[in-house]
């Protein structure tokens, strides 16, 4: 921006230089949260048994091959019949080591995740910036969609679209992105509504740049730190929401199941006492989801005008 | 007011002739309701005759014109499976919903509020640290899996508490209701606990905002240079101002518990309407699953209005607007 614009116009911009850049400062604060810190662990421990997990897991749980039947439902710390693996978190009905399982669960649930968001996010954000740079109908017209699409709980539109769908990874991650845009372009807008009366997107009309220029050079930019805020917390949103509708049996096909379906598959063993089929994977999604939280909330305090001293 | 009202209501009509479209046009993509209703043995005579039988024979915009035309009338046509009227089948299994809901809520609101209000009176104590935590902690496990986990602890290894179904009921005006027995708590508190979980977490994360935004006003202060005890700032003058955010996120999550309940109820086995959706969903039982569509849409445009209007009566600075809708 400052190469468009001189900073003659800009002004104020050349007082006092700041003793450390804006990224120095946001690794300072956030490092000074012992909970951020933990999240932020958590969080980069799921993201490595997710990218290693053919690396690191005993066992592929998608080759049936594999599978010796005799193996299902062993309580954790149990040996395989032939003694080749230790299974340390138990098997599962279809006796799959559960610890593979969960990370290449962690794999689905992380990956249906991140990219439903992202894509979220850019769609929203250029909704948003439509709306709040042109006003008027187009304003009207997307804000009126969004208020509707927000009025419906997540959970029933992505059961219904996934019901129209069918199951499997692409769609589940199509259905969250049509139930998340909507979100990311209400802040989008408002954030940029902030921007658009700002004297350096004037100065850029003034130079006769054309909107798409001034949109995605000169006002994005500025409109994103909340955006990344609200996407991390909504990254644990995302995921919770995929685990849920492939328990519910709508989401993930059998064949490659996330953890959502993991959890599902342990319930009918339940109540005979095999408590770990469904307990572990739990947990692993827990921990994944309670660490985004952590490191969003955080950000968010850090990020926050409002908080800053 | 009226305007607001009235332009409140007309938005809700256009939303629920979209989504039933949708719902209605979706379903028909997925499949065929005859093969769903017809036994393997029936002759293609037999599929034809069921087809004509529910009108299922005709293009697919006569079929949603004829459903609309009902549909005005509030007949929203027999349900493929039962062949009971849908709505019926669905208002039968309403209060089953609400009651588990509404438990839930006022569950989430006793805890909540006053955990919220100390942990925004005592920002740095160590209790208020443990609170923020466990907060976080109750809206990141999955809500599913609490269920699970619930059912595991105290119905299979301890054994006190029934897993699944619903307890006796009594009827209260004319409504089945669970929560004037002991069978019917001793049922409803598993599920009820399940979904109060995430919501007390964010009950108290709005209530301890809300509570750190009033303490520094003025009111308060003068309040205090009154000499008037903290026990009565705290019931009169603080819990009234924080009243609004807390009616404000409490009635919208209200709307969520309700949908949200297709979850829990599968995992409860909980005869409500969540569960006939997912169910509905599942066999393509389109009227029924058009006309929860249409139903929860109602509901969930009332939920908001009231909490508008609700809004504007506990803060008279609110002026409802037609404009701002």
């Amino acid at each position: 921006m400052s190469a468009v614009s001189p900073s003659v116009v800009v002004g104020p911009i050349v007082a006092m230089p700041p003793p450390e850049t804006p990224w120095q400062r946001l690794r300072r604060e956030f490092l000074a949260n012992k909970l951020a810190v933990l999240g932020l662990v958590l969080l980069l421990l799921a993201i490595a048994a997710a990218v290693f997990a053919p690396w690191i897991s005993p066992q592929n749980p998608y080759d049936i091959g594999k599978l010796d039947i005799l193996d299902s439902k062993l309580p954790p710390g149990s040996k395989s019949a032939d003694g080749a693996i230790t299974y340390w978190l138990g098997t599962d009905g279809q006796a799959r080591d559960l610890l593979s399982a969960i990370f290449y669960g962690l794999r689905t649930s992380l990956l249906v995740g991140g990219i439903s968001v992202a894509a979220a996010l850019a769609i929203g954000s250029v909704v948003g910036l439509a709306a709040a740079y042109f006003r008027g109908w187009i304003d009207a017209l997307l804000m009126r969609i969004v208020d509707i699409q927000l009025s419906f709980p997540s959970i029933l539109v992505a059961l219904i679209l996934l019901a129209i769908m069918g199951k499997g990874v692409d769609k589940v991650i199509i259905a969250l992105i049509i139930v998340q845009w909507a979100y990311f372009a209400r802040a989008a807008r408002a954030a940029a509504l902030v921007e658009r009366g700002k004297e350096y997107v004037e100065a850029a009309q003034c130079m006769a740049l054309g909107w798409r220029r001034i949109l995605a050079r000169h006002m994005l930019p500025n409109c994103m730190p909340p955006l990344i805020v609200i996407a991390t917390i909504d990254v644990a949103h995302a995921i919770a929401l995929e685990s849920t509708l492939s328990f519910l049996g709508v989401g993930v096909p059998v064949t490659e199941p996330s953890l959502g379906m993991l959890i599902a598959n342990g319930f009918e063993f339940m109540l005979s006492g095999h408590y770990w089929i469904s307990f572990f994977p739990g947990i692993a999604l827990a921990l994944a989801i309670v660490g985004i939280n952590l490191v969003g909330d955080h950000l968010r305090d850090i990020l926050n005008p409002r908080n800053a001293q | 007011m009226l305007a607001f009202i009235i332009r409140r209501l007309l938005q809700a009509l256009l939303v629920m002739a979209v989504m039933s479209a949708l719902v209605f046009v979706g379903l028909f993509v997925v499949g065929d309701p005859v093969s769903m209703m017809a036994s393997a043995e029936a002759t293609e005579l037999d599929r034809e005759a069921i087809r004509a039988n529910f009108g299922l024979d005709k293009p697919l915009w006569q079929q949603y014109l004829i459903f609309m035309s009902h549909a005005l009338r509030l007949d929203f046509g027999n349900s493929f499976l039962a062949g009971a009227p849908a709505m019926g089948l669905i208002l039968e299994r309403m209060p089953a919903t609400m009651e588990l809901a509404i438990v839930a809520m006022m569950l989430s609101l006793l805890v909540g509020v006053p955990l919220g209000i100390w942990a925004g009176l005592k920002p740095q104590a160590i209790s208020t640290r443990s609170i923020m935590t466990g907060s976080v902690l109750g809206f990141s496990l999955p809500n599913f899996w609490v269920g699970l986990m619930l059912i595991m602890v105290f119905a299979v290894q301890l054994g006190w508490l029934p897993a699944s179904g619903r307890g006796a009921t009594v009827k209260v005006a004319g409504i089945d209701l669970s929560v004037f027995t002991l069978d019917g708590w001793s049922r409803l508190i598993l599920p009820a606990c399940t979904i109060a979980l995430a919501k007390t977490a964010l009950i108290i994360r709005v209530t301890r905002a809300a509570t750190r935004e009033a303490l520094p006003m003025d009111y308060i202060k003068f309040a205090r240079a009154k000499g008037l005890t903290w026990s009565r700032i705290l019931r009169v003058h603080l819990l009234k101002n924080i009243l609004i955010p807390i009616v404000t996120v409490g009635g919208l999550e209200f709307g969520q518990v309700v949908a949200f309940a297709v979850v829990t109820e599968t995992i409860f086995a909980w005869p409500g309407m969540g569960k006939l959706l997912l169910d509905s969903i599942i066999t393509l039982d389109r009227p029924v699953a058009v006309a929860y569509q249409i139903l929860i849409v109602f509901f969930l445009v009332m939920l908001n209005l009231a909490v508008d209007i609700l809004y504007s009566v506990l803060d008279p600075r609110v002026r409802l607007q037609g404009a701002q809708a």
